[in-house]
Formats: C-alpha cells, sequence, structure tokens
C-alpha cells in the first residue's frame, strides 16, 4: 500500500508550487489559478488523513466538502472582481491595480 | 511495489508537471486547461483513497464549473490574453525560493512526525463510504452547522459576485 508519506509529501510540493504562481504570477486571473492548486493539496491531505486514520470518523471528508465550497465561492467572487476591474480599468495585471494603494 | 503505488506515482508525477505548467506557461487559457489535468489527477487520488464522493465532486465541480469559469474569465478578459512583456513579477526568484523554503520546511516538518510513514489499515469490508458522509453531514450529533454554514457563505459570495459584475445603465 502506499504511506501516508507520499501523500504528504506529494500535497507539500503541490501546495509549495501554488505559492510560487500566486507569489509571481503578473496576471490576476493565474494568480487565482495557484490559489485553486494550493486548495487542492489541502483536499489531498483531508482525504488522507481521514483514510489513514479512523475510518469511522468522517470529519476529513466534511471538510474537504466544505473546502469544495469555500474554492467555489473564492472563484465566484474573484473571477467577478477581475472581471468588473478589467471593465473600468483595462488591465488584468496585479501590479497595475493600485487603486487603494497609499 | 504494488499496483496502488505504481498508480500513485504516474498520477504524482502529472499532477505536479500540469501544476507547473499552470504556473509558469504564457498562455492563459493553456494554463487552465493544464490546471483541468491536474485537478483530475486529484480526482484519481481521491479514487485511491476510496473517497468515492469526493472524486465524483471534484470532476463535477471543480473540473465542470470552476475550471471552465476561469476559462470564461479568461476569454472576457482577451486582449490581455497574451500580455506585453513577462509574465512574472521582478521578485519572482524570491517567490521560487520562498515556494522552495515551504516545501523543505514542510517535508522536515513531517520527517519528525512519528506517523508520517504510517500505511493504511485495510479498509472494512462493505463499508458504505457516501451514506456515512451523509449521515456526517446532516446529523445535529456531527457536521449539520459548518455545513449549513458553507451553504450561507456560498449563497452569499454568489449574489456580491453578480453585485460585483452587474453592469449599471
Amino acid at each position: 500500500m502506499v504511506p501516508l508519506a507520499w501523500y504528504l509529501i506529494l500535497s507539500a510540493a503541490l501546495f509549495s508550487i501554488g505559492l510560487f504562481g500566486v507569489l509571481v504570477r503578473r496576471n490576476a486571473i493565474a494568480i487565482l489559478l495557484g490559489i485553486e492548486l494550493m486548495l487542492n493539496s489541502v483536499n489531498v491531505n483531508l482525504a488522507a488523513f481521514w483514510r489513514y486514520g479512523d475510518v469511522n470518523q468522517m470529519a476529513g471528508q466534511v471538510f474537504a466538502i466544505i473546502v469544495f465550497a469555500v474554492a467555489a465561492a473564492e472563484v465566484a467572487v474573484g473571477l467577478a472582481l477581475v472581471i468588473s476591474v478589467y471593465r473600468n480599468r483595462n488591465t488584468v495585471i496585479a501590479e497595475d491595480i493600485a487603486l487603494m494603494k497609499w | 511495489m504494488t499496483l496502488a503505488q505504481i498508480i500513485f506515482l504516474f498520477v504524482a508525477l502529472i499532477i505536479l508537471g500540469s501544476a507547473l505548467m499552470v504556473v509558469t506557461t504564457r498562455n492563459l487559457i493553456h494554463a487552465a486547461l493544464w490546471l483541468v489535468s491536474a485537478l483530475f489527477g486529484v480526482a484519481v487520488l481521491y479514487a485511491l483513497l476510496h473517497a468515492s464522493f469526493l472524486a465524483v465532486i471534484q470532476v463535477v465541480i471543480y473540473i465542470g464549473a470552476i475550471a471552465i469559469l476561469f476559462i470564461f474569465a479568461v476569454m472576457l478578459t482577451r486582449r490581455d490574453l497574451r500580455d506585453r512583456g513577462p509574465q512574472l513579477n521582478r521578485y519572482w526568484w524570491a517567490g521560487a525560493l520562498l515556494s522552495i523554503f515551504s516545501f523543505t520546511g514542510l517535508v522536515l516538518l513531517f520527517r519528525n512526525w512519528n506517523g508520517f510513514s504510517r500505511t493504511p489499515a485495510d479498509f472494512p469490508v462493505g463499508f458504505d463510504t457516501v451514506g456515512k458522509l451523509g449521515d456526517a453531514l446532516i446529523s445535529p450529533e456531527a457536521y449539520v452547522l459548518p455545513f449549513e454554514v458553507a451553504s450561507v457563505l456560498l449563497l452569499a459570495a454568489l449574489v456580491g459576485a453578480v453585485y460585483v459584475a452587474f453592469t449599471r445603465k
């Protein structure tokens, strides 16, 4: 069987790749893609801990489902903001959206 | 090496390769399609973990709804699709260093934990994962309150998204 370590290392790597995308991409939509990768790595961890712990305790899967709902909410609001900013300022480059910068 | 391990390594390679393409490719449509491939790999992992319901909603919600929403958003902002200038900001090396640090830090942290190389107990025969999950989601002794909070959050977020993206005449 696959040891728990493999799942944890895979999700740590996926999280770090997502973090890299969030930190370095200039396009706001690409930043949201990085956030999706990070949320998925969290979900892999939750499902793996459910399977490798007591399978009768469903907390891991329940919270994975809540993460799904939060991800859907985050994508809807994030993309609505990006499209709204694009309509008003004609850019999706995160560095150029500095309306609230002091 | 068992069959499950071979499948896991193959899927892990696909996930990590697609994830790297998501964060580095120039064309955002391609990035969204690579994200679909990474999400599909994660669905295979759920199936390997016997979390069948999660595997199905991963395909239906993530690939069917969220990834398609991304492709729509990329198309609605098409003029910037092939950005002028670089795709990464000028601090990309700091971001790369930070993510390598976070990866090594997480792995070192895991190694000090004694459950790290645990192998799973045999899956109980006739165990009804989906039924158990449904009971846990609606039973007052379990997780009905977090579930309802998540529903309200999703509803509020969608109303907010409609309001933000609405064009005033």
